[in-house]
């Protein structure tokens, strides 16, 4: 049994008038006949299926439909055309911020917050503790939350997100938050959660992650569904030089040829990169005097080409 | 088994929802209470501020041929107010949480409920000066007062179908708020609150039973004042507008439950 099926998914917004006018200027509207609302398909017959375990990847520029499509999946929204179908318990993070409330103790936000994701008063007994030491806060629950900087709420909001043991897990944008070291940690937990064996999507714009976490892709494009495949890499590739040219793919040649397009491209610029090291490292030798040299191109050369250092060198690297 | 399964989502869910009901609760009273000096004092203090105003200018005209003026004001006016505090935060209750709607799947008449309960709560504060002053005006307490419970049930009924309505108009209808302004000052005058009926002919006098703001106000004038159990028909169109405001608001909820996104 698929965990996720996304039958023809197609979600409409209406923009236009009734927002702005109010009830007095749209009956006045109505009468005159002068009413009218547009119509705006963030999606359009999207399709694709996850099996339990899978991990999918949605990429696709700003305002492709990407947030749109984990709002009707996660049942915020009810798409317009299409059926989604889920089976297992699904836990949706689009936002770590929303629902705290400013005026109340760090403490009474994380059951608050709690209770929005779907934790039972039990297991947040429970978990409290924990969540406040992966959120580095213990020193803070009496504080009221506007009181945190905004590190520290982002450390909070996800440290309460990450005790979720759901079936299901859907990350907008919210892979790793914080600074330094915090950003290493909550990187991990996240990795760690994904790795249980759980069904995940994952909204980011950056495509390393996909590619190192997914396997599968699904790409959107102003609503429209340019793939869904296991071919990460391939179209991982296609992707990034989508991104530079700005030409849609129209079929399977075109993908290969922008996935070649871009490893040529990368490959040429890793050249580049390294004719430039090269240079600089030339320059170094010629005009430095001698010690700050040869340290800085043992560096270099660690970088580029490690196996041409022989262990002597490093020794002495490490020394220093 | 999946039927079993089912039910068994169903407790969880509900059991879920009561939890975070319990929070949205708390959110809301610790946020109308904490942020003025006054706190909880200050709703007590609200009223009985109009109460006197309008027992200095009204008694005047009014007070000289009505007993127990000041028991009179004070049961339109605790009605009055409630159900323009319920009403008036039942309105906002989704813009306001426009945020966790869009990003968490949460029912939405949670929101609306826990509005209604710190309304509730400050209302019951109220209720208890009430009877205080029922007390210095010298009104005979009867077993008669525990029927109140009543008129107060249908009013929290009222204001609950009453609040979703508005609530999701507002959604749509961003100048609801001043419209509905305006509304509550001609509800006031219409509620017969610091006047009385006998000047009107008894034609007038039914039209005013339309206003179910009216009815319950003069259900605890009757109780209070006159010691004197209303008919059952008039216990009857208690319950039909409470009933008749939640029909329509659940309706108005249940059609436009998914809209409400598109528009917060």
């Amino acid at each position: 049994m698929p965990a996720i099926i996304c039958e023809d998914v197609s979600i409409r917004y209406k923009t236009g008038d009734i927002k702005e006018i109010g009830i007095k200027e749209y009956v006045m509207r109505r009468i005159t006949g002068n009413y009218q609302i547009n119509e705006f398909w963030a999606d359009k017959n999207i399709t694709f299926s996850l099996e339990k375990g899978d991990m999918l990847g949605i990429i696709g520029s700003n305002g492709a439909g990407k947030s749109t499509l984990l709002k009707a999946i996660s049942g915020i929204m009810i798409p317009t055309g299409g059926r989604v179908i889920v089976n297992g318990a699904i836990a949706a993070l689009l936002e770590l911020g929303s629902g705290f409330d400013g005026d109340m103790t760090v403490k009474e936000n994380v059951y608050l917050r709690g209770a929005m994701l779907g934790y039972t008063k039990k297991f947040l007994d429970e978990k409290y503790d924990e969540i406040i030491s992966f959120a580095e806060l213990e020193n803070f629950e009496t504080f009221a939350f506007k009181q945190l900087s905004s590190g520290m709420k982002s450390r909070l909001a996800f440290s309460i997100a990450c005790m979720l043991q759901p079936d299901i897990l859907i990350l907008d944008e919210v892979l790793s938050v914080g600074d330094g070291a915090f950003r290493k940690k909550s990187g991990d937990k996240m990795r760690q959660i994904l790795s249980s064996g759980i069904t995940g999507i994952l909204v980011s714009h950056s495509v390393d992650q996909v590619q190192e976490l997914c396997n599968k892709v699904l790409w959107i494009d102003h609503g429209v569904q340019i793939a869904f495949t296991d071919e990460v890499d391939l179209y991982c590739d296609a992707y990034q030089e989508f991104l530079m040219t700005k030409k849609l793919p129209g079929n399977r040649e075109d993908i290969e040829k922008l996935a070649d397009d871009y490893q040529e491209r990368k490959k040429a610029e890793q050249e580049k990169k390294k004719t430039a090291e090269t240079e600089k490292l030339k320059k170094i030798l010629e005009q430095g005097s001698s010690d700050t040299a040869v340290r800085a191109a043992i560096r270099i050369l660690e970088d580029n080409c490690p196996e041409a250092l022989s262990e002597k060198y490093k020794k002495q690297e490490d020394m220093n | 088994m999946n039927y079993h399964n089912r039910i068994k989502a169903f407790i969880r869910k509900s059991k879920n929802n009561a939890f975070l009901f319990s929070e949205l609760v708390k959110r809301d009273f610790n946020e109308k209470y904490k942020r003025t000096a006054l706190g909880m004092g200050w709703s007590v203090l609200s009223p009985l501020l109009t109460l006197l105003v309008m027992r200095v200018v009204f008694t005047q005209f009014f007070g000289r041929t009505t007993e127990h003026y000041t028991t009179y004001l004070f049961c339109g006016n605790l009605v009055m107010s409630y159900y323009r505090e319920a009403t008036t935060n039942g309105m906002n209750s989704l813009l306001m949480n426009a945020q966790i709607i869009l990003k968490v799947n949460t029912p939405k008449y949670l929101f609306i409920l826990s509005k209604n309960v710190s309304a509730l709560m400050n209302f019951g504060l109220t209720l208890i000066v009430f009877f205080l002053f029922c007390y210095l005006d010298k009104i005979t307490f009867t077993p008669k007062m525990f029927l109140l419970v009543y008129p107060v049930f249908w009013l929290l009924v009222l204001n609950i179908g009453v609040g979703m309505i508005l609530s999701a108009l507002y959604v749509f209808f961003r100048d609801m708020t001043y419209l509905y302004n305006v509304f509550l000052t001609l509800l006031m005058y219409l509620s017969a609150i610091f006047y009385t009926l006998d000047s009107y002919s008894p034609r007038v006098q039914r039209l005013f039973l339309l206003n179910p703001v009216y009815v319950l106000i003069k259900y605890f004038r009757l109780i209070v004042i006159d010691a004197e159990v209303p008919s059952l028909a008039f216990h009857l169109l208690c319950a039909v507008y409470g009933l008749i405001a939640l029909a329509v608001g659940s309706f108005v909820y249940k059609k436009y439950n998914h809209e409400f996104v598109y528009y917060l």
